[in-house]
């Protein structure tokens, strides 16, 4: 095996890059599972837990039950090991992404190579603090031995040399770094689990949002501002377009979840100025670009709503920020066969039969559509994400006959 | 266009501070209806924004209830309300390279009307005659054809209500110290017009003065700066900062600010005596809410909306900017000048980018 070289990048957890360990784990070894059941504890005991919803989202996806949980679900069909070193490019626009990232690795097994966000996003300094800890516990010795937290300058120099030693990367970040990164050289055998733009709607019944329980209207409120506003609606599974089924109580059950999503918003949501300025100014640049667009409504500037009449094939190109929302009333979901493409990711659903929406997207084919998920859970980053089984993409079979 | 409301005359002719702001409102409002209607007519986009964003029941009564545009929209799409082949005169904002720029299209008469709101402004400044002007700049502003805009622009228009227009800066940006004593001594003892722009005249006019140990006696001087303050408050200088330097270097007590954009060439904000930005009788100022667009009170600060009556040729009489300011007051500055009077604070704040996209990023 060639050797890692050190190279000039900053060592944020972890020793030197050429003293790392190589040697791959089976996938959720004992040793992962023990990591980050322990990095769990750590971080839901700290203060910064309560402040960071996406810490705490990290810690609680990471303790021993979700673990256990996932492990079984993965099975034992084949004997599996890692694929070897894992190099990541973790997006820099979301602070906790590196986190799931990291541990995914950990626990297919593979050692790990992480570029990590700048310091602007005080999250990933949090949990950086937690993994360079038990590192030093010797209780931990292989995993540290195993993995490299690490941040350097946009380096193609760096990032190729890197490529070429690892077997997997997992590249975050859209098209641009996708292709970007895929124009450099990499090792024969190594593995692209590349994560692309991507994008992703909502489909709400009518008539359950009307004949919701105000206390279940209050919960698909709180799930709709999850999804959307904790990342000011740039996440790749946020949606931005709102299909209402069932067209005739689609007026009263927008009048009514609408209204509710800007009182929540109202107490909830910090709009920044430049924000409101810049959904007016992509109201203007929508009425005249979308001739499908038959109205507009704006709640104060929280929710900015595009009414279209129709569904035009490349709605996909049309995206809100920080709350603006196409929507459209249908009676029938088999319309997604006319707009969805491979774009499509997560369909975030209420009132919807979720189990026969995944049967018509399998019948009819559709290339797109990698998540039928409850409103709510948009954000909830796992082991199956973006179409991927990850631990089974980042870990080899070793099979026998 | 033959509505009397289109008619610039009475505009002209009144004192363009004399009107109190309730008379005001009420004149200029019938002037943005007819103005609304007109580029709602004329321009399919504007007219296809209003029809998917304006309400066609909701009252049209005071200035507030014009339909408005953001200022950014004329950077994204060409906005005008003539035929191509009657635009005169196409205006470009300043941007810095990679930065889109606003395109503002004018016909015949739209700048006309511009040159003339700005002549009667200039001449409540500088009185009825040309005052000797000494720009401070470089005259090769006007040469470079990529540096040509809104800076050359604007000291071309300004330079018309000027005579023996001299430039205090060099080919280099150097401070012409020869041509700048001869000119002052041409005109020793006569009001001189000073024009240029609030950055440069503090980073080249100002610190070299200082850092030659010099001073200049130009105290019969009226000095007219705009362009933002950005870079100024990166550096802490504030307007009273800035008027004192102006007074150390020069002996300028008359230090007049303006606030204007490429969008509404004619009918700027002038500062008076008190330090107040003030809406001629040609324009006038909104302070918007963030959070709701409506309008808010004397004093609360927010998102500046300007009005002006001049724009014909394109949809820009009533223009959300990406500027915060408050007014300060109506009718009642201690100058005397009747009308709406603020200050700006700067631009809207940048906010963090969060999302997905944009991993392999330059910074870290």
């Amino acid at each position: 095996m060639k050797p890692v070289p050190d190279l000039p990048v900053t060592l944020r957890v972890g020793g030197r890059l050429s003293d790392i360990t190589r040697q791959p784990l089976p996938p959720y070894a004992p040793e992962a599972t023990a990591f980050l059941a322990a990095l769990s504890k750590q971080l839901l005991a700290l203060p910064e837990a309560r402040q960071f919803p996406d810490i705490a989202a990290f810690a609680y996806w990471c303790r021993p039950a979700s673990l256990a949980r996932l492990q079984r679900e993965f099975g034992a069909a084949h004997a599996r090991l890692g694929r070897g070193l894992a190099l990541h490019i973790a997006p820099a626009n979301v602070p906790v992404n590196f986190a799931f990232s990291f541990a995914f690795g950990v626990l297919a097994g593979n050692a790990n190579i992480v570029r990590i966000p700048d310091a602007g996003h005080p999250q990933v300094d949090v949990i950086c603090d937690r993994i360079a800890a038990l590192f030093d516990d010797p209780a931990h010795r292989r995993i540290a031995a195993m993995n490299r937290l690490i941040r350097y300058p946009r380096s193609d120099s760096i990032t190729a040399t890197l490529s070429q030693l690892c077997q997997a990367r997992l590249i975050w970040g859209g098209d641009e770094t996708v292709s970007r990164l895929r124009a450099l050289p990499v090792h024969p055998r190594c593995v692209d689990i590349a994560f692309a733009d991507r994008y992703s709607f909502c489909v709400l019944d009518s008539q359950a949002v009307l004949g919701a329980s105000d206390t279940v209207l209050a919960a698909l409120v709180k799930g709709f501002y999850d999804d959307v506003f904790l990342l000011d609606q740039n996440a790749c599974s946020s949606p931005h377009l709102v299909l209402w089924h069932g067209t005739g109580q689609a007026e009263a059950a927008q009048g009514r979840f609408w209204s509710a999503m800007t009182d929540y918003l109202e107490k909830n949501y910090d709009l920044a100025p430049v924000h409101a300025v810049d959904k007016f100014v992509h109201l203007c640049a929508t009425a005249i670009a979308l001739p499908q667009a038959r109205a507009t409504r704006r709640h104060d500037n929280f929710v900015y709503r595009v009414r279209l009449d129709s569904l035009p094939a490349d709605i996909e190109r049309h995206r809100g920020r920080n709350g603006f929302f196409y929507e459209h009333a249908v009676d029938d979901l088999s319309c997604l066969g006319e707009i969805v493409e491979e774009r499509y990711q997560t369909l975030t659903t209420f009132g919807i039969d979720r189990a026969t929406l995944v049967q018509s997207i399998i019948a009819q084919g559709l290339s797109g559509i990698d998540r039928v998920v409850p409103v709510g859970k948009a954000l909830d980053i796992g082991v199956i994400w973006d179409g991927y089984d990850l631990i089974g993409e980042l870990s080899r079979i070793v099979h026998t006959a | 266009m033959a509505s009397a409301a289109f008619d610039i005359a009475p505009w002209l002719d009144v004192d363009p501070y004399g009107m109190a702001a309730a008379e005001k409102d009420a004149a200029l409002t019938a002037v943005m209806r007819a103005l609304t209607e007109h580029h709602r007519a004329l321009s399919s986009e504007y007219g296809r924004i209003l029809e998917l964003t304006a309400d066609e029941n909701a009252p049209f009564e005071t200035l507030a209830d014009v339909p408005f545009l953001p200022v950014r929209l004329f950077k994204m799409f060409d906005l005008l309300s003539v035929p191509r082949d009657q635009i005169f005169k196409t205006m470009t904002s300043s941007g810095t390279s990679g930065q889109a720029v606003s395109r503002i299209y004018l016909d015949r008469e739209t700048a006309a009307l511009q040159g003339k709101v700005l002549a009667r402004l200039m001449s409540h400044l500088l009185g009825p005659k040309r005052v000797p002007m000494l720009v401070i700049d470089s005259p090769s502003v006007l040469r470079d054809r990529n540096a040509f805009s809104a800076r050359g622009a604007g000291i071309l228009g300004f330079s018309l209500f000027g005579k023996d227009v001299t430039y205090a800066l060099d080919e280099d940006m150097q401070l012409n110290l020869p041509a700048i004593e001869a000119f002052l001594e041409r005109h020793a003892g006569q009001p001189i017009f000073l024009f240029g722009f609030t950055f440069m005249i503090w980073s080249h006019f100002y610190r070299a003065l200082e850092a030659a140990g010099r001073s200049l006696p130009i105290d019969k001087g009226i000095l007219l700066h705009g362009g933002g303050w950005k870079k100024l408050q990166d550096e802490a200088v504030d307007n009273d900062a800035f008027r004192a330097a102006m007074k150390r270097c020069a002996g300028i007590s008359r230090v007049v600010n303006y606030y204007g954009m490429v969008e509404q060439t004619g009918s700027i904000f002038l500062e008076c005596e008190e330090g107040h930005l003030h809406a001629s009788v040609h324009a006038d100022v909104l302070i918007r809410d963030p959070r709701t667009f409506r309008c808010m009170e004397i004093g609360e600060t927010g998102l500046i909306e300007v009005l002006s009556l001049l724009p014909r040729s394109y949809p820009g009489h009533a223009l959300l900017t990406e500027d915060v300011g408050r007014i300060e007051g109506v009718d009642t500055c201690p100058c005397g000048r009747l009308g709406t009077y603020f200050s700006v604070a700067g631009r809207v704040a940048k906010a963090e980018v969060r999302g997905c996209s944009d991993t392999y990023e330059a910074r870290s």
